[in-house]
């Protein structure tokens, strides 16, 4: 377990929105909790219980859509006592009543996913979100350290493992990034004993997106390799030639502490000593 | 430049070529026969068989020892032709545009300073877009940050915007993205182009899409002028829709330029406003380097059979902050475990600087560094393979090399953290 005493939310009230989506799993195609929306959940849980323990700070869990989805239940048997969803027509556009909900609702902290595991799944939905409401946006979070005086420090994961610090005033939105702590397990009794909180919005259609066509992902053609010589003498370097960096500065002379301060000078340039 | 290469132009003469193969050629003598003195080598006798006047065969080389040409003149040619073509790098044909009706806009990741693969086929893809439309357009790079890279013009950057101001290093994708839309004012662009990576390119091109109100298309793969396929669902599902004017493009989506020069221009844009940015970037957060896995770590330091103190090599690791990688050799014999394994068996890695000490280099370990870009060899052995691939490579003893490199780390550590005192004071 983390320790609890990294968050001190001193009569913060934090509000918490967690937006989550229907998943699909990657192989079998069932539907499930979406991954990096239920590392999102866990991490308004985490910030609830590490938070004031009078109490004071909220969690909604909020989906748009249709309230029947089997995939909800994955969320709400992670410990939820309800679910609130705005009722809509799947092939209506989710972000105008979001964007309504949140002005009215005024939370601190809106936590989504990168990317949904349905749809065009293009991630823009935190971007246009934080646009109408004109919030910051952080994307790929990996988790929220603290939340202090309206303040929070967040840990942004970087390709490659590398983490980044970032200081951001209340409120904000932020994507939740796989690097995320895993969400907890989801228990069948919970989830069926779960509310779901349904409040039925009108939102326009889709226009764009009824005249896209969409099918099953084909294979992408792999890139051949195109070896343009001109004579038969470089067409036969190019088939049996190993590929190897030419140029590369040798020194085979020069001390040890001139040969040292050369590829310090190379680590520095390329930036990889911090 | 230009007069060298004209003198090393190897000029053929098809016909002379020709005449020479053929030796039934009424000119055939002519060409071949011609000796020293100018006169003929071989004259028919009387009685039908060929003499040959062996004074008249050859010529005085350089050195004054005669020499007999017995390719008859083929040789010196293609020998000459075959040492130019290796010595000199052929000048691509220069791309001009010239009051560029209109820009397409690309904006690069620029990782490390300079373009990534991904980054030159979204480059190649503005252009093949650029094309379909009419009028003669420019491809015009926006870079933010300082850049090391020299390759712009063979990449095929038309015009380039390059934004290395202080107030646009580091996370600040507020201050770029008011750039941007500085751009879009100015250019009006018919398109724009980003990687939809996680460098950033996917972060930026979500924020300006969002900002002028654009609906992009993801992990767009398959893009003309008309219609574009993207892959949505999280990767399982392709949809086929209308090209917007805003793309985020996945790897691979076009050709890289290669057939061509550009120009790189240097163009200006007005000032841009200073953003109060609501993201404080304070700075990247130390990571357990081990804990990073070895496929995707970005600095790696391995050990082959040439380390004898491994606890000096396990020192040098944590104080330059790489992670640790080995050669076979080196997890055969106990010394390292398996999963730290570079290779065709172990871990085909990606690292960005891959600081080798003490392997020479089997082609099994070199595949599994061939995506490493700069790679450094500390080795004894100058004609080792993995000197021949390296960048940069020194010859010596490894623990001396190592000692004097961990100093210069240590120092220039205290120094930072002095200068950060000072910063903070």
């Amino acid at each position: 377990m983390q320790p609890k005493q990294s968050i001190a939310a001193t009569g913060n009230n934090l509000k918490i929105v967690s937006l989550i989506s229907v998943g699909k799993h990657p192989q079998s195609g069932r539907v499930r909790r979406a991954d990096q929306d239920s590392r999102a959940v866990e991490l308004g849980m985490k910030l609830l219980d590490s938070g004031n323990p009078t109490g004071g700070d909220s969690l909604v869990v909020l989906h748009a859509g249709d309230p029947k989805e089997p995939g909800l239940r994955g969320y709400a048997g992670m410990g939820l006592n309800s679910v609130q969803v705005l009722e809509l027509d799947p092939a209506a556009d989710a972000v105008a009543p979001l964007g309504e909900y949140l002005q009215q609702f005024a939370p601190d902290i809106v936590l989504t996913g990168v990317r949904a595991e349905g749809g065009e799944s293009s991630g823009m939905v935190p971007y246009q979100l934080a646009e109408k409401l004109g919030w910051p946006i952080v994307p790929r979070v990996a988790d929220i350290i603290s939340v202090e005086a309206g303040v929070a420090e967040v840990l942004q994961a970087l390709p490659r493992g590398q983490r980044r610090s970032l200081k951001i005033r209340l409120p904000f939105i932020a994507s939740i990034d796989s690097a995320a702590q895993d969400a907890r397990q989801s228990a069948y009794g919970p989830a069926s004993r779960a509310m779901m909180d349904i409040e039925i919005v009108d939102s326009s259609t889709d226009q764009l997106r009824e005249n896209w066509s969409e099918a099953p992902a084909k294979k992408r053609p792999k890139r051949l390799k195109v070896i343009k010589a001109k004579t038969a003498a470089e067409r036969f370097k190019a088939a049996t030639a190993k590929s190897q960096s030419e140029g590369g500065k040798v020194m085979q002379n020069e001390s040890a502490a001139e040969q040292a301060q050369a590829i310090f000078d190379l680590l520095l340039e390329e930036g990889v000593l911090r | 430049m230009t007069d060298q290469n004209s003198f090393d132009v190897l000029r053929r003469d098809p016909r002379a070529e020709r005449i020479i193969r053929n030796r039934l050629h009424p000119l055939h003598d002519t060409y071949i026969n011609t000796g020293a003195g100018g006169e003929l080598t071989e004259v028919r006798g009387p009685s039908g068989l060929l003499r040959k006047n062996p004074h008249n065969v050859g010529f005085i080389g350089p050195n004054g020892i005669k020499r007999i040409d017995r390719l008859k003149g083929n040789a010196a040619a293609s020998g000459k032709g075959r040492r130019s073509s290796a010595a000199q790098e052929t000048l691509l044909p220069l791309h001009q545009v010239e009051n560029p009706d209109f820009y397409v806009v690309v904006v690069p990741d620029m990782v490390g300073g300079r373009l990534t693969g991904q980054d030159k086929d979204v480059i190649g893809q503005a252009h093949k877009l650029a094309v379909g439309i009419e009028g003669n357009g420019a491809v015009l790079a926006v870079c933010f940050g300082q850049s090391k890279e020299e390759h712009f013009d063979t990449a095929g950057v038309d015009r380039l915007l390059l934004l290395d101001d202080d107030s646009y290093e580091g996370y600040c994708p507020e201050q770029r993205l008011a750039a941007l839309v500085q751009v879009e004012s100015a250019y009006k662009p018919p398109f724009w182009l980003f990687p939809d990576s996680v460098n950033g390119g996917s972060d930026l091109g979500s924020r300006l899409a969002a900002r002028i109100g654009e609906r992009p298309a993801a992990q767009a793969w398959q893009v003309d002028n008309q219609t574009s396929i993207c892959r949505g669902a999280a990767g399982t599902i392709d949809i086929t829709r209308t090209t917007p004017r805003l793309l985020l493009l996945a790897e691979e989506c076009a050709d890289q330029i290669d057939e061509t020069r550009h120009e790189a221009l240097p163009v200006e844009l007005g000032a841009v406003p200073t953003v109060i940015a609501k993201l404080q970037d304070q700075g990247q957060v130390a990571v357990d380097p081990n804990a990073i896995s070895l496929a995707e770590a970005e600095f790696i330091l391995a050990a082959g059979n040439g380390i004898h103190n491994w606890d000096q090599f396990h020192t040098a690791a944590s104080i330059l902050g790489a992670t640790e990688g080995a050669s076979r050799v080196a997890v055969d014999d106990g010394f390292m475990p398996r999963v730290r394994q570079v290779g065709a068996t172990g871990t085909w890695v990606t690292a960005r600087v891959y600081l080798a000490v003490g392997i020479s280099g089997a082609i099994q370990h070199m595949q599994g560094i061939g995506q490493c870009d700069k790679v450094i060899a500390i080795n004894t052995d100058a004609g080792c393979d993995m000197v021949k691939r390296a960048a940069l490579s020194t010859i010596g003893d490894s623990q001396e090399i190592l000692n004097e490199l961990m100093t210069l780390v240590q120092q220039f550590r205290t120094q930072q953290s002095e200068g950060g005192d000072q910063d903070a004071a």
